[in-house]
């Protein structure tokens, strides 16, 4: 391994120092000369029907360059939902149109349906502000149930309804899980809200577009977790820009968490803006605006029902659920609470009989989509939380009843009843681990010193099953998806030696710069710190389809690792050549190539030198020059998988719940940089923790958002956490990948919600208040009222 | 328009503003220092700390009138001239106590001050440091991790992972 810097080494991110010291470059941060600036009028109301605008008073305003309003983007296209879904009576999905700002009617709080460009910000803040916008307020579509009964009107009236879909998985399971539910020896059933969370990332979404009338060439800087895909949904989709005239850089980027993969109607504003005032045009969002436009994330209601033997055998289970995807399709609004939950239904067990039904609701509040784990802490959170009950109902230990039904070892490959074929695993040993490292021997008395101290102390445990690595695009084709889920990486090797590798996935916080390093050094026997990371600039890097769904390593990084091996093929033919021996005598270790069974070698520079001084080559055998890309499109999902023990005291007194301790052993498969790894999955525990005792997004009757600001919303701050214990000893190498790899970035927000709750409930039976549920996020309020009933 | 002058990272500094220009404004804007970020407009998140004649500030909370003849310290300003990095930025290297790294400079600053204020602090006085700056992407372990260790407190006992 190559020092400091091979696979398996706890490398130093190189990313570190350019945020450590103040020199990062994020969108805001840049500035182009002769700089316009963006600001959106947005609705106040969460349904309305827009009468009038009128922009004579802003357009008068000093500084003020243009305004720009829904008519002007009348003849474009919308930006369209990227997975078809079919109901189960075969019909279509319902995809109403989203534009660029909003024409007609506002259909939440928060859209824009214009947008004043002028020199400076405070001149367009205070131009927006000058719009006169007559809007008719209609009835606000807010609560689920009776968006389904059309009580409130719809929020796309051309569509007649506001279920999107209603979709069941798999249809043909159906009558078998009916049946058998309804002759099993023990039914558990629950009722769960699986609360809406918002994003959050740190910074917040900006986009500076630049046009060169001359080359009629456009530049769109703007905070993406893929810009080729941001790209390609402007061009065809939205604006027709031609891809080749359009360059999309996304750079540093400060946190995704989902919120950042889709594309959004500012970024086609600034480029028209752009274009039309052949100036720079920049738009940073406020917080405020975050909170209303970022796409949100969950917001599941959910019954489960879990048919068991009285041994606490899994004989079936059946779910219905209504899935909020909120005034608009974002891009991955409709295979989130689909084929990134149902799949995953029958978690890490044996269970035979399992069915799906969840239908997808339009309201009046912002798009609902992807937020990390993306569908996968909904199905988790259900399906543990009812196993949790079942195991009390039942008088069996919440661990015991789990391994119980665990997939074996020996079962792998695993073929569920939801379609996924599991590859590899290994569950009882992180149910071990987990043991050990929670301590879970030591409850107890840990128990009794709380009780001591007046406080309850409750122990949850659950396990946990991803899907990730997304996705094999040839299964994800037949299931809807209207793109491709491969990704790409160009290895360079310049002619001193060093390396430009060019991957389609984006670091904004997972450190590729440093763990993709490591593993081409890993390959070439090479100081990591040859070899330079390029992510993010579309001009740059092949086509790519970014980061998400835990895809980087296991996708891109099978990429690189195949373009990585083309290189060392060719640079093993050049070292044949210089050596005159036969390629297939050539030895490659170490960085030198060297022919074997003699002396002779040649270093890995001597190659790259020669590589682009091709004097003496044999043009017919070898090309000159030394780069190479390769697309890797994956055979099967990754999943990874855990098992994660919290514990809680929970005050009698106030109903607050304090974290006390909490535990997490993951099975991520090989580990690049077992650093990077920790700080995933501590990142993803702290918004899993979040989402369980402190976040919610809340909408009022009237779709107003009251939790809009940081004052309002309760981010986990450095105060409601405790240190974690986590482990990733358990590897069960991925069977498909190059790499062995599985994905490390949604765990910790997957597995920890039903944990949290889990403890809870513990440790409010424990003290004999008869509480089954209580709905996240577990605020002090509802845990108190809980206790008193 | 009025003129401010103050020294920022131990240079003089100057510039016109309007009255309403923020602390934060001045520096990103019309300096260039865009180390100093914006994340919300509450005074929540704390990713615009600075210092201000020694002591942590948010940028947002201040007009830049208000720092007036001031000294100002902003993350350019912590590493030494040699580029040799402040105890508290290689703490958070070496402790992998950052991710995307927005959150970063307000968490070095918030950090140095506590340190100048407090050289050996608790898990818990960190932490409630810590209140006035946001996170989404560590989970804060690492980083309070990163502070006791700048701090050389021994962090393998409080935080093995």
């Amino acid at each position: 391994m190559p020092k400091d810097g091979g696979i398996g080494a706890s490398s130093k991110r190189r990313e570190d120092v350019r945020f450590l010291t103040g020199t990062g470059n994020y969108t805001d941060d840049i500035n182009m000369h002769g700089q316009a600036h963006a600001v959106f009028a947005r609705s106040n109301v969460a349904h309305g029907r827009i009468k009038s605008i009128d922009t004579s008073a802003a357009e008068a305003m000093e500084g003020v360059l243009a305004v720009f309003t829904g008519e002007d983007f009348a003849e474009v296209g919308g930006n369209p939902a990227g997975w078809y879904i079919e109901s189960r009576d075969g019909t279509a999905m319902k995809e109403p149109k989203r534009p660029v700002l909003a024409h007609g009617k506002v259909r939440h709080v928060g859209d824009a349906y214009a947008a004043v460009i002028a020199g400076t910000r405070e001149q367009a803040e205070a131009a927006a502000e000058a719009i006169e916008a007559d809007i008719e307020d209609l009835p606000a579509v807010v609560n689920m149930d009776r968006a389904l009964d059309g009580a409130d009107g719809f929020v796309h009236d051309e569509i007649g309804t506001n279920e999107v879909f209603d979709w069941g998985w798999i249809e043909d399971n159906r009558a078998a899980v009916d049946e058998a539910i309804r002759t099993a020896p023990h039914v558990t059933t629950m009722e769960l809200v699986n609360n809406r969370c918002i994003p959050n990332a740190l910074e917040p979404r900006a986009s500076l577009a630049t046009y060169n009338p001359g080359s009629d060439e456009y530049t769109l800087h703007t905070t993406s977790q893929n810009p080729h895909l941001t790209r390609l949904l402007i061009s065809a989709f939205v604006l027709g820009i031609p891809e080749n005239k359009l360059t999309v850089v996304a750079p540093d980027v400060g946190g995704g968490f989902g919120s950042k993969i889709y594309h959004y109607g500012e970024e086609a504003l600034v480029l028209a803006a752009a274009k039309k005032l052949k100036r720079p045009v920049k738009w940073t969002a406020t917080r405020s605006e975050s909170f209303m436009t970022d796409a949100h994330g969950r917001d599941h209601e959910t019954r489960i029902e879990l048919a068991c033997e009285k041994d606490g055998t899994f004989i079936a289970v059946r779910t219905e659920t209504k899935a909020n995807v909120g005034a608009y399709l974002s891009n991955f609004a409709t295979v989130t609470p689909t084929f990134l939950h149902g799949t995953l239904m029958a978690g890490n067990y044996t269970v035979p009989n399992v069915y799906v039904n969840v239908k997808a609701v339009m309201t009046n509040t912002a798009p609902v989509d992807a937020y990390r784990g993306a569908g996968r802490p909904e199905a988790t959170y259900s399906l543990e939380r009812v196993i949790d009950k079942a195991a009390r109902e039942l008088g069996i230990d919440p661990i015991a009843i789990r391994r119980k039904n665990f997939v074996k070892p020996d079962q792998f490959p695993y073929t569920t009843p939801v379609a996924l074929q599991y590859d590899t695993g290994d569950y009882d040993a992180l149910m071990d681990k987990l043991e050990e490292i929670a301590e879970v021997s030591g409850f107890e008395a840990r128990r009794a010193e709380s009780e001591r101290n007046g406080k309850l102390r409750g122990l949850g445990i659950n396990s946990y099953i991803e899907a990730c690595g997304i996705a094999p695009s040839n299964l994800v084709g037949q299931l809807g998806a209207r793109v491709g889920l491969y990704d790409a990486a160009t290895v360079r090797v310049n002619a001193t030696g060093n390396l430009s590798v060019m991957v389609g996935a984006h670091s904004h916080g997972q450190g590729h710069e440093t763990a993709f390093a490591q593993v081409v050094a890993e390959m070439l026997g090479i100081d990591a710190g040859m070899i330079d990371i390029v992510h993010g600039d579309s001009s740059k890097i092949p086509f790519g389809m970014g980061t998400y769904g835990s895809r980087s390593l296991a996708v891109c990084g099978s990429a690189m690792v195949r373009a990585t091996e083309k290189v060392i093929n060719k640079a093993r033919k050049i070292a044949a050549h210089m050596m005159e021996a036969s390629e297939a005598d050539i030895e490659f270790r170490d960085g030198a190539f060297s022919v074997a069974g003699t002396d002779k070698s040649v270093a890995w520079g001597e190659v790259a030198l020669k590589a682009y001084i091709p004097h003496d080559f044999p043009l017919e055998d070898i090309e000159p020059g030394l780069e190479e890309t390769a697309f890797y499109d994956p055979a099967n999902f990754t999943y990874p998988a855990g098992a994660y023990a919290c514990e809680v005291e929970v005050d009698p007194e106030t109903g607050k719940v304090t974290v006390e301790r909490f535990a997490a052993a993951d099975d991520f498969g090989n580990v690049i940089n077992p650093m990077i790894v920790s700080g995933q999955v501590h990142g993803g525990l702290a918004q899993g923790i979040g989402q369980a005792l402190l976040e919610g997004a809340v909408y009022d009757e009237d779709g107003q958002l009251l939790s809009a600001s940081y004052m309002d919303y309760t981010m986990p701050r450095a105060d409601d956490l405790p240190f974690y214990d986590i482990d990733h000893s358990c590897q069960t190498p991925c069977t498909h990948n190059p790499l062995g790899v599985k994905g490390c970035g949604e765990a910790g927000a997957i597995g920890s919600p039903p944990a949290v709750v889990n403890a809870v409930v513990d440790a409010l039976q424990r003290a004999g208040r008869d509480v089954p549920h209580i709905d996240m996020p577990l605020t002090p309020a509802r845990v108190w009222a809980a206790m008193q009933d | 328009m009025p003129k401010v002058s103050m020294t920022v990272n131990g240079k003089p500094a100057s510039g016109e503003i309007e009255g309403r220009t923020l602390l934060v404004e001045f520096l990103r804007e019309t300096l260039g220092l865009t180390g100093t970020h914006v994340g919300c407009d509450t005074s929540q998140c704390g990713t615009c700390v600075v210092h201000v004649n020694g002591r942590d500030v948010k940028a947002c909370t201040m007009f830049a009138a208000e720092a007036e003849g001031a000294d100002v310290k902003t993350i350019e300003g912590m590493a030494a001239s040699d580029g040799a990095l402040h105890p508290v930025q290689k703490a958070f290297q070496d402790h992998h106590g950052l991710q995307c790294g927005f959150c970063t400079p307000g968490m070095v600053m918030t950090a140095a001050a506590l340190l100048e204020s407090n050289p050996s602090p608790s898990e818990s006085e960190v932490r409630e440091y810590l209140e006035g700056n946001i996170c989404r992407c560590t989970g804060y372990h690492n980083i309070v991790k990163a502070i006791m260790a700048a701090s050389g407190q021994d962090v393998s006992r409080v935080a093995a992972e």
